[in-house]
Order: structure tokens, then C-alpha cells, then sequence
């Protein structure tokens, strides 16, 4: 029968082509190597393994089919009697016992080496949360958020814009700095849900988990951005927060933590003198427009109607128009809520947009309240009233 | 075997199978407890232990251990919290004490519970705290501010390769969910 | 003997005959097989290309957790018992299962069950949104109102599970004819019988890990809430605990219908019988020490991974056994090619594949590469589409003239399966690439990078999910349509008491004097 034997050379070109084919490394079949000494040595693993897998899938595709041509009815019809035979059993049991543990050995040594994160340059606490994630220099007074640069609203994302990204879905606004060649330790928690922080060519991926703390680490010798994304699920924007890493060298390094301070004191005197005015309704709104969109559209929807009862609606909610509730409305964005998606934006926002984008969603929708919050109100509010 | 016997020995051997059954059910939430001990012994997922007492030890002078404090309020926590110093180096064996600061911001009162955790998890194993805000609930009124003592020492036998230690904590806002409950972190 | 039987309605509400409720048990895992492909052809429609197209993340959250769920607890678990049902008392020369009230009820709750669980795709808030594998805490504190449904829904899947545990090995142990020594049973009936013995030890600490669920959600308890003094991983050691003897609950049946098939087809007797015994209880044991596979990044201690890493990898030493025996049988056999061999065969052969990608994840270090991508989905529908659906699939074509008197058509069995089986591996098969390539599981929307593949593999689903409809269509064709009848023995090679002492169709009643075993 042709056709059943060009199935199984098919089959057998299949099984070769993906196996061994995958071997021939072209970027889209296999895994990317990567650029650290561990990223480099899994890869060599996952090739070894591959191979040896191919060379077993061989020999037992290659008697299965040689059977099925051989031993069939038409060519074979009186069939073999025997159903036994210990030393066989005996040698196809040892055998891949063998080989698993010629396997095991270097998996043994790279896995222990990958876990070692002793003795590092420097330090990074690195929080997931829905639907972000926050990076925090130990030793140099850096914090910053990193966010998909597009702002996470379905109607950003789109066949077009896929295609006229190279980057689509693994651009972030803010990314991780490191210096190549130093060793830098990860410190992985998260906020809310487990979130898991990737980086492929790297070969790095710890699990953030709320309430503990998990650490590994790289070290990467090469300058370049790496890319990759949150890989354990958390929540209806799990597949929109992607980790750029972008390595520089110690000397490129050094003037970015320079100028990050920099920013950090120009943020701190424009926040004062902000603070220090009042704002006009149209300002306030403008800039609570732009901020909502950005950080509160995604769940609360830019409509204010929200995803009830997940996501609650803004529009018409007490908080959003009762005049006696605005300290609690101030204290959600603020400090955010417990147990639900609703991050802490204390940090993440200046307080003049802080106040913006409360104005805005007391005013916006039709919740029409007329009120006003100053950024001087977000001030003594952190400060304690 | 008569139709009889048949329904006996069914009936006894469902009785067993059940029982198997019932096992496993509370085998299931006998996994919490086991997983605490199993924690404790080997520092799983870096939990830290209970109270400790300090005795006497034998102090390591050719050593230092290097310790940072991670402090982290999670969401709906309205409290500023931090260590009074990031980063101490202590010699195994010696009784140290660091303190952490916090203030309530809100304006009414806030029950906090930190929740420790160790980097690397091994090292939980060799970290004793002899007192510790995080045994604890703590209520603050509004706007008050509290300086939190920690007291704690690292066994002498905390092998080479480990010269780092990263304690976290994350300050809960217990205020409604599980106040009064006697969680002291283990 | 009479064949009587009530009819209408009340024939199958209160049927206590073990092949009514195994022809029921069949249907039910049909139609859920059907409801969970279809989720699945709306998750390939919105991967077919980059951009949200069609759904929203979160329901698109909610249909991979529904797909899994449903394809698990309701498709391959409900249709390895309708075969147990079926099969094990004809095959062990007993006259019906040992508790046949029991095994009514234990189907009759999967109705209730499963429209329990389907309900919440109604509900505000959407259905279970966590993955099938609902980790705390985002399906405990951060769950959809709808959580507690799937909650109740799983407590009664694990009920009926439990229960037609419990008869299948009452069923094995007291009630084999005088003769059927426990090493003379057919190695379905062993297989099942291991099964059953890992479905009374897990499904218990599943029931235990949702009753905490449900606590830490409404009862203030704090099992799995660090807040509380809890853990979140803690709730991956219970689930995996029970999860991974699950995947073996889902494919030892599979195994014993291809031991079944391929001597058959072979004219040979199967190669090695007692050593596929040993296997099968080795892999059985062992899956209760290797949890933690599927947990290498939640940061444990190395001495913990390396444990975890070597109890997996000798897995594949028994695994490997049974692949082997599988060949030899095959090996100087006097073999032809029916649609149940064909499928079985497809079955050793791909299954493999998912063996291999298997050893491949359980080597730690590049673990770290593969874990929570495409790889990992691309392992698992490997051994469960081809691994036990096709096992299934097999089972029904091999044993429907016994069950029914009539035979398929053979042309449409065979189409049926070359559709299904290029369809099978063009579906899964690129899911290695994108995976390796970096793409996470469970994402609505992703790069360009990983374009191709994902549209070969939705092309692939959408054929994979259409051809199961000629599977019905063969199904209807053969039971209720026109169709050959079916000689008392139309494999030539079987063996075993149902195709040797029992006349095809099987009276609705047989072995009420139990047969002579040889």
C-alpha cells in the first residue's frame, strides 16, 4: 500500500526534520542560546537531550515501522509465537536507566550552578503586580515601575500594530538597567498573585510570590536588550507585562544611576512646586484624562463602567460622587485595596496627577460632583492627617 | 461463594476502601501541617522559624555576614515602613538587634502584620529571632509613629557558601481580615 | 436467557446494567468532549493571528480554564470509565459491576456537576479565570464570585470519580469468574485497576485543597494567604500532589486498550505481560513522589529540585518498558491495519513523543527554558490527544461491534483517523516551536515572532476539531444507520472472554453463571 508507506516515511521525515531539524538552530525552530554562561550551558543540555532523544525515537520508530512493513499479513502470515524473554526485558530496562543518568550528571552541575547566587555585585528587588512590575535598586536608591508601553486597553492591540512593531507586547516604558559583567542578584516577590519573571536569553525564571521572597541571578557579559515576558498566569493582563532588561556598560551604567538621581531630585521639586499651586478644573482634567487612560482604563474601562464585579464600575459609584467619601477615594488610589487588583499608586504617580486623575473620576462620566482635589490635598494626605 | 457471602465481603471491602478514602481526605489537610515541619527542617520557601532564646554562644570573630532588610507595605496598607538601616554585617554567633520604623498614615486605627521571609530559603534554617515585631499583630492610632526592635543571631554552623542573607518583610493590613488571630510568623 | 430490559426514559435514569451506564458515561464524555473542543476552536480563533481579536482577555482566561477543566474531569476521565463500565465484567467473567446502585448515582452526579460548572459562564464576573490548575491566590482571594460553583462542581466530580473507584476494584477483586487469577486478567482490567487505587488516593487531597479554597474564601482561614501566616505555595504542593498521578489516572486506561489492540492485530500475544503489570504499578508509585516537577520556579532548595529532577527521569524507565513491549508484540506478527490498530499504534508512537518531550522537562536546569511555555502545552496534549483520546478512540472502534452487533464503516474509520492523525500533530506539533521560541502559556495576544506557528497550529485545530464530528457522524452511522452486521468475532486475533464466550452484540445480560476460564 503506497499511500500507507509514504505516510510513514512522511512521518518519519516529520519526527527527523523537528528533532534533529530543530538542531540545525535556526532562531524560530529552537531555543534561543541566549548570552549568559548559563543561558549558553541549558542550551547545550536542551541539545543534548534532544539528540539523544532523537536517537532513540530512531531506533524505536525504526523497528516499529520496519515491523509494519515486514510483518504484516500479506508478507508475514503465520505469526511469531514467543511473548517472553527475560534477558531482553532485563537489557531494554537497564539501558534507558543508563542513559537517564548519563543526562542527569550535567544536569546535575549546571542546576546547581544555576541556584548559586552568592557573593553578587548588586542587588535587584523585582515585585510583580497586576499587571506590571516594579524594580528596586538595593544599593543605589532606585525604584521605578515598568509598564507595557502601550497603555493595556483592547483596543491597542491589533493585527496592524503587531506587525508594524517589531516589539509589540515586549516594549515597556521603563526598563531594568543592568551593568554587563557584574553579577546582579534578583530578589522576586510580588504583590498580589504569583507572577513569574522571564527572561529567555538569559536563562532566567523565578516565580514572584506574594508575601515571599525568592532570589536567582545573572550576569551578562554582552551590552544589548533582552526581552521576555511574565510567564506564570495572573489575571486578565498576564500576557501585557513584558520584562525588558536593557545591559549597558559599568561606565554607561554609572551615568544612567547618576542622571536617574538627577530625575529623581527634578521629579521632587516640580511635585513642590505643583503642590504649591492651585490648579484650574480644565488642567486638572486634562491631566486625570491622560492618566486614567493610561493606568486605570484597563480594568475600569474608559468609560468609567468598569468589569463588575471584578473590576467596579467609577462611573456613578459612591465613592466617586458622595462629597463625604473623597478621603476614601483619595485613600484607594493612594494605598490601593486589599485583595483585589487595585494597586497602591502612592508611588507610582506624582501627587499632582494623583489629584488629577481623582478630579477626573469626580468629574468624568457624569458624575459631575464639581469638586476639586489639589495636589497640595495628596501632600498632607500622605503626610498624615 | 453464595450470593450472600458475595454482599458481605463487597461491603467490607468498600468499608475499607472508604476508610483509604476518608485517609487521604484528611490526608490532604494534614499536608499543611507536615508542609510547616517539612519547612522547618529544610527552609522551604525561606519562612522563618519561631521565637528563639539566646544562650551564650560561641562567637565566630573571622566571620561576617552580610544581612539586608527589604520592608514592603502591600496594597490597601496605608503605612510608611522601613528598616532603620538597609544593610548590617553581624559575626555568627553574636546577638544583634536592628529596628524598624513605622507610621500610620490613615486617620483611624490600623492593625499591621508582617510577614517574614528568607533569601536563600536555606538560611531560615540558621536565623534565630529572639524578638521580633513579626511574632506579633501591631495597632497603630492615626499618625502614629513606632520604632520596631529585632533581635536575632546566626547560628555559627551557617555553612561557608552562604554570606548573604536578605530578610523581607511585607506589612499586611490585618485591620479586618484576620485581627486578633494569633498568626505569629513561623 | 431473557434479554429484557425497561425502556424509555426510566431505562436510563434508574439503570443498575453495568453496559446502560457505560454506554452513558460514553455519550456524557462525548458531548463534553464536543462543549471542550469548542472552547478550544475559540482559543485557536483568537491565536490564529497577533491583536485581540475576537474575545476579551479575561474571558479568554476563562475559556483555557474551562477547556482544561472540562476536557479533564468530564472528556478523558467519564470515557475511561464508560470503558471500565463496558468492558471489566465481560472481561473478568462477572455478571455486572459489584455495586450497580452505585454506579448509577456515580454517573448521574456528572450531569449535575458539570451544569454546575458550565453555569458560571454565566454568571457576573465571568467562569473560573485561573487556569485549570487554579493556583492561590489568584483563584482564592482574587477568583470570580463564580469560583465557588466550580468549587461545589469539582467536590461532585471527585465523588463520582471516587465512587466508580470503589466498584471497579470491588468489581476486580470479588467478583472475577472462578479461574480469572489476578495475573490471567486482561491487562485493561489491570490497568484500570491501578488506576482506580490512584483515584481513591488523589481525589480525596484534590477534594481537600478546594475545601480549603472555599474556607480561605469565606471562612476567614488563611491556607494558602501569607497575610494570615498562609502559603500560596503550599496549594501547589496539595494540587500537584493529586495533579500529577492525575495525568496518570488519564492515560494507564489508554495503555491497557493498546495492550489489548496491538496483540490482536498482531495475532500475537503480548510481549511481556507480567513486566507490563510491574510497570504499570511502578509508574503508578512513582507519580506520587515527583509533584514537584511542575513546580522547578517556585524557589526551592536544590537538594529538593534534584530529588524532584531524578524521581521524573526514572519515570521514563518503566514508561519505556511498556513502549518496548508494545514493539516486540508487533515484532515478526502477522499484523494488519484496522482502524483500532491504527489509532494505537498512532497512540505508541506519538505518545512517545510526549515521553520524550517529558524527560525533556524534568531536567531542572533548562526546565527553567521550557516551564509555563508552549513546550509544556505541547508535552501534555501530546500524551492526552494522541495519548488518551486516541487510546479511547481506539477502544470504541475495536470493542463497537461487541457493544452494538454492527460494524463500522471501516473506509470512514480509516479517513477518520489519517484526518485525525495529520491534524493531530499539525495542531501540536508547531506549539514546540512557539514555545521555545518564548512564548508563555494562557496569553491572548503575542508577538509577531510567534505568528506561524500559532496559525499552523489553529489551521490545525480547527481541521482536528471538525474531523471529530465524522467521528460522530461514523458513531450515529454505525449504532442507529445503516450498518454491516457484526460477526461474534470480526478481529481474528482477539482474545479475552468477551470476544471468545460472548456473542456480538453482548446480550444485556451475560456471565450470569459465570464462564469457564481456561
Amino acid at each position: 500500500m503506497a499511500i500507507r508507506r509514504k505516510f510513514f516515511a512522511g512521518l518519519t521525515a516529520l519526527v527527523s526534520f523537528v528533532l534533529s531539524g530543530a538542531a540545525q538552530a535556526t532562531a524560530e525552530l529552537n531555543m534561543r542560546p541566549g548570552v549568559t554562561e548559563t543561558s549558553l550551558e541549558a542550551f547545550e543540555l536542551h541539545m543534548a537531550v534532544i539528540w539523544v532523544m532523537t536517537g532513540i525515537a530512531v531506533v524505536v520508530f525504526g523497528l516499529m515501522i520496519y515491523s509494519m512493513i515486514f510483518h504484516r499479513k500479506s508478507k508475514n502470515p503465520t505469526p511469531a509465537t514467543w511473548s517472553h524473554s527475560t534477558t531482553v526485558e532485563f537489557i531494554w530496562t537497564i539501558i534507558p536507566f543508563i542513559i537517564l543518568i548519563a543526562l542527569t550528571i550535567p544536569a546535575v552541575k549546571l542546576l546547581i550552578k544555576m541556584e548559586d547566587a552568592s557573593d553578587p555585585d548588586m542587588s535587584v528587588v523585582v515585585t510583580g503586580s497586576q499587571w506590571k512590575w516594579h524594580y528596586k535598586y538595593m544599593e543605589h536608591d532606585i525604584e521605578f515601575f515598568s509598564n507595557l508601553a502601550t497603555p493595556q486597553q483592547r483596543e491597542n492591540f491589533s493585527l496592524e500594530e503587531a506587525q508594524n512593531n517589531p516589539n509589540y507586547l515586549l516594549d515597556v516604558d521603563n526598563e531594568l538597567v543592568l551593568p554587563a559583567n557584574k553579577k546582579v542578584r534578583f530578589l522576586m516577590t510580588a504583590d498580589d498573585v504569583i507572577h513569574s519573571w522571564w527572561v529567555p536569553e538569559l536563562a532566567v525564571k523565578k516565580d514572584a510570590i506574594p508575601g515571599f521572597i525568592n532570589e536567582t541571578w545573572t550576569q551578562v557579559p554582552t551590552p544589548g536588550t533582552y526581552r521576555g515576558q511574565c510567564t506564570e498566569l495572573c489575571g486578565k493582563w498576564h500576557g501585557f507585562m513584558p520584562v525588558v532588561v536593557k545591559v549597558v556598560t559599568e561606565t554607561e551604567f554609572d551615568d544612567w544611576v547618576a542622571q536617574k538621581k538627577e530625575e529623581k531630585i527634578a521629579a521632587e521639586k516640580a511635585a513642590a512646586e505643583a503642590a504649591a499651586q492651585s490648579w484650574e478644573m480644565d488642567k486638572l482634567m486634562e491631566l486625570g484624562k491622560t492618566v486614567y487612560d493610561a493606568k486605570c482604563a484597563a480594568c475600569h474601562m474608559q468609560n468609567g463602567a468598569g468589569v463588575p464585579p471584578t473590576f467596579p464600575a467609577l462611573k456613578g459609584s459612591a465613592m466617586a460622587i458622595e462629597a463625604d467619601q473623597i478621603n476614601a477615594h483619595i485613600d484607594i488610589v493612594v494605598n490601593g485595596k486589599a485583595g483585589t487588583a487595585m494597586a497602591a499608586f502612592g508611588n507610582q504617580l506624582t501627587d499632582a496627577e494623583i489629584a488629577a486623575v481623582v478630579t477626573y473620576e469626580r468629574n468624568a462620566w457624569g458624575n459631575d460632583t464639581g469638586e476639586k482635589v489639589q495636589p497640595a490635598d495628596i501632600q498632607a494626605f500622605k503626610a498624615g492627617n | 461463594m453464595s450470593e450472600q457471602e458475595q454482599k458481605l465481603s463487597n461491603k467490607s471491602l468498600v468499608m475499607r476502601l472508604l476508610g483509604v478514602v476518608g485517609g487521604m481526605f484528611l490526608f490532604g489537610f494534614a499536608l499543611v501541617p507536615l508542609y510547616d515541619v517539612f519547612c522547618e527542617i529544610t527552609g522551604i520557601n525561606g519562612k522563618t522559624r519561631g521565637q528563639a532564646i539566646y544562650q551564650k554562644k560561641e562567637i565566630d570573630h573571622d566571620r561576617l555576614v552580610t544581612i539586608s532588610f527589604i520592608a514592603d507595605v502591600k496594597r490597601g496598607m496605608p503605612w510608611e515602613f522601613k528598616p532603620m538601616e538597609n544593610v548590617v554585617k553581624v559575626k555568627p554567633g553574636e546577638l544583634n538587634e536592628v529596628r524598624f520604623y513605622a507610621r500610620n498614615r490613615a486617620n483611624e486605627d490600623i492593625v499591621g502584620q508582617s510577614v517574614p521571609s528568607i533569601s536563600p530559603s536555606e538560611g531560615a534554617l540558621y536565623l534565630n529571632k529572639t524578638e521580633c515585631f513579626c511574632f506579633d499583630q501591631q495597632r497603630l492610632a492615626a499618625g502614629e509613629e513606632i520604632e520596631m526592635p529585632m533581635k536575632f543571631y546566626i547560628d555559627a554552623d551557617l555553612p561557608e557558601d552562604i554570606s548573604h542573607l536578605t530578610l523581607s518583610y511585607q506589612l499586611y493590613n490585618v485591620t479586618e481580615a484576620f485581627a486578633g488571630d494569633s498568626v505569629a510568623a513561623k | 436467557m431473557a434479554d429484557h430490559h425497561p425502556t424509555g426514559l426510566k431505562r436510563w435514569l434508574f439503570t443498575t446494567n453495568h453496559k446502560d451506564i457505560g454506554s452513558m458515561y460514553l455519550w456524557f464524555s462525548f458531548v463534553m468532549f464536543i462543549i471542550g473542543g469548542a472552547m478550544a476552536m475559540v482559543i485557536r480563533a483568537e491565536l490564529y493571528q497577533p491583536g485581540l481579536q475576537f474575545v476579551d482577555p479575561n474571558f479568554f482566561n476563562s475559556m483555557t480554564t474551562m477547556h482544561g477543566l472540562i476536557m479533564v474531569f468530564g472528556a478523558v476521565m467519564p470515557s475511561m470509565v464508560g470503558l471500565a463500565n463496558w468492558l471489566i465484567p465481560m472481561q473478568i467473567g462477572a455478571p455486572d459491576m459489584a455495586l450497580p446502585r452505585m454506579n448509577n448515582w456515580s454517573f448521574w452526579i456528572l450531569p449535575f456537576a458539570f451544569t454546575l460548572l458550565l453555569s458560571s459562564l454565566f454568571m457576573d464576573g465571568g467562569a473560573p479565570n485561573f487556569g485549570w490548575t487554579f493556583y492561590a491566590p489568584l483563584s482564592t482571594t482574587y477568583g470570580p464570585p463564580s469560583t465557588d460553583f466550580f468549587i461545589l462542581g469539582v467536590h461532585m466530580m471527585g465523588i463520582s470519580s471516587i465512587m466508580g473507584a470503589i466498584n471497579v476494584i470491588v468489581t476486580v477483586f470479588n467478583m472475577r469468574a472462578p479461574g480469572m487469577t489476578l495475573m490471567k486478567m486482561p491487562l485493561f482490567v489491570w490497568t484500570w485497576v491501578i488506576t482506580a487505587f490512584l483515584l481513591i488516593m488523589v481525589m480525596p487531597v484534590l477534594a481537600g485543597a478546594v475545601t480549603m479554597m472555599l474556607t480561605d474564601r469565606h471562612f476567614g482561614t488563611s491556607f494558602f494567604d501569607a497575610a494570615g501566616g498562609g502559603d500560596p505555595v503550599l496549594f501547589q504542593h496539595i494540587f500537584w500532589f493529586f495533579g500529577h498521578p492525575e495525568v496518570y489516572i488519564m492515560i494507564l486506561p489508554a495503555f491497557g486498550v493498546a495492550s489489548e489492540i496491538i496483540p490482536a492485530f498482531a495475532r500475537k500475544k503480548l510481549f511481556g505481560y507480567s513486566s507490563m503489570v510491574y510497570a504499570t504499578a511502578s509508574i503508578a508509585l512513582l507519580s506520587f513522589v515527583v509533584w514537584a516537577h511542575h513546580m522547578f520556579t517556585v524557589g526551592m532548595p536544590v537538594a529538593g529540585e534534584l530529588f524532584f529532577m531524578i524521581a521524573t527521569m526514572l519515570i521514563a524507565v518503566p514508561t519505556g518498558v511498556k513502549v518496548f513491549n508494545w514493539v516486540a508484540t508487533m515484532w515478526q506478527g502477522s499484523m494488519t491495519f484496522e482502524t483500532p490498530m491504527l489509532f494505537a499504534i498512532a497512540f505508541v508512537i506519538l505518545f512517545t513523543i510526549g515521553g520524550f518531550s517529558g524527560v525533556m522537562l524534568a531536567m531542572a536546569p533548562v526546565d527553567f527554558q521550557y516551564h509555563d511555555t508552549y513546550f509544556v502545552v505541547a508535552h501534555f496534549h501530546y500524551v492526552l490527544f494522541p495519548g488518551a483520546i486516541f487510546g479511547t478512540t481506539a477502544a470504541v472502534y475495536y470493542w463497537l461491534p461487541k457493544w452494538t452487533g454492527k460494524m463500522y464503516n471501516e473506509k470512514l474509520g480509516k479517513l477518520h483517523f489519517w484526518l485525525s492523525m495529520i491534524f493531530v500533530n499539525l495542531t501540536f506539533f508547531p506549539m514546540h516551536f512557539s514555545g521555545l521560541a518564548g512564548m508563555p502559556r494562557r496569553i491572548p495576544d503575542y508577538n509577531m515572532m510567534f505568528a506561524d506557528f500559532n496559525q499552523l497550529a489553529s489551521i490545525g485545530a480547527f481541521g482536528l476539531g471538525l474531523t471529530q464530528i465524522l467521528f460522530l457522524a461514523i458513531l450515529i452511522k454505525t449504532i442507529w444507520g445503516k450498518a454491516e452486521k457484526s460477526s461474534d468475532k470480526p478481529w481474528d486475533g482477539a482474545t479475552g472472554l468477551e470476544w471468545e464466550q460472548l456473542p456480538c452484540p453482548a446480550p444485556y445480560h451475560t456471565f450470569d453463571t459465570p464462564p469457564k476460564v481456561s
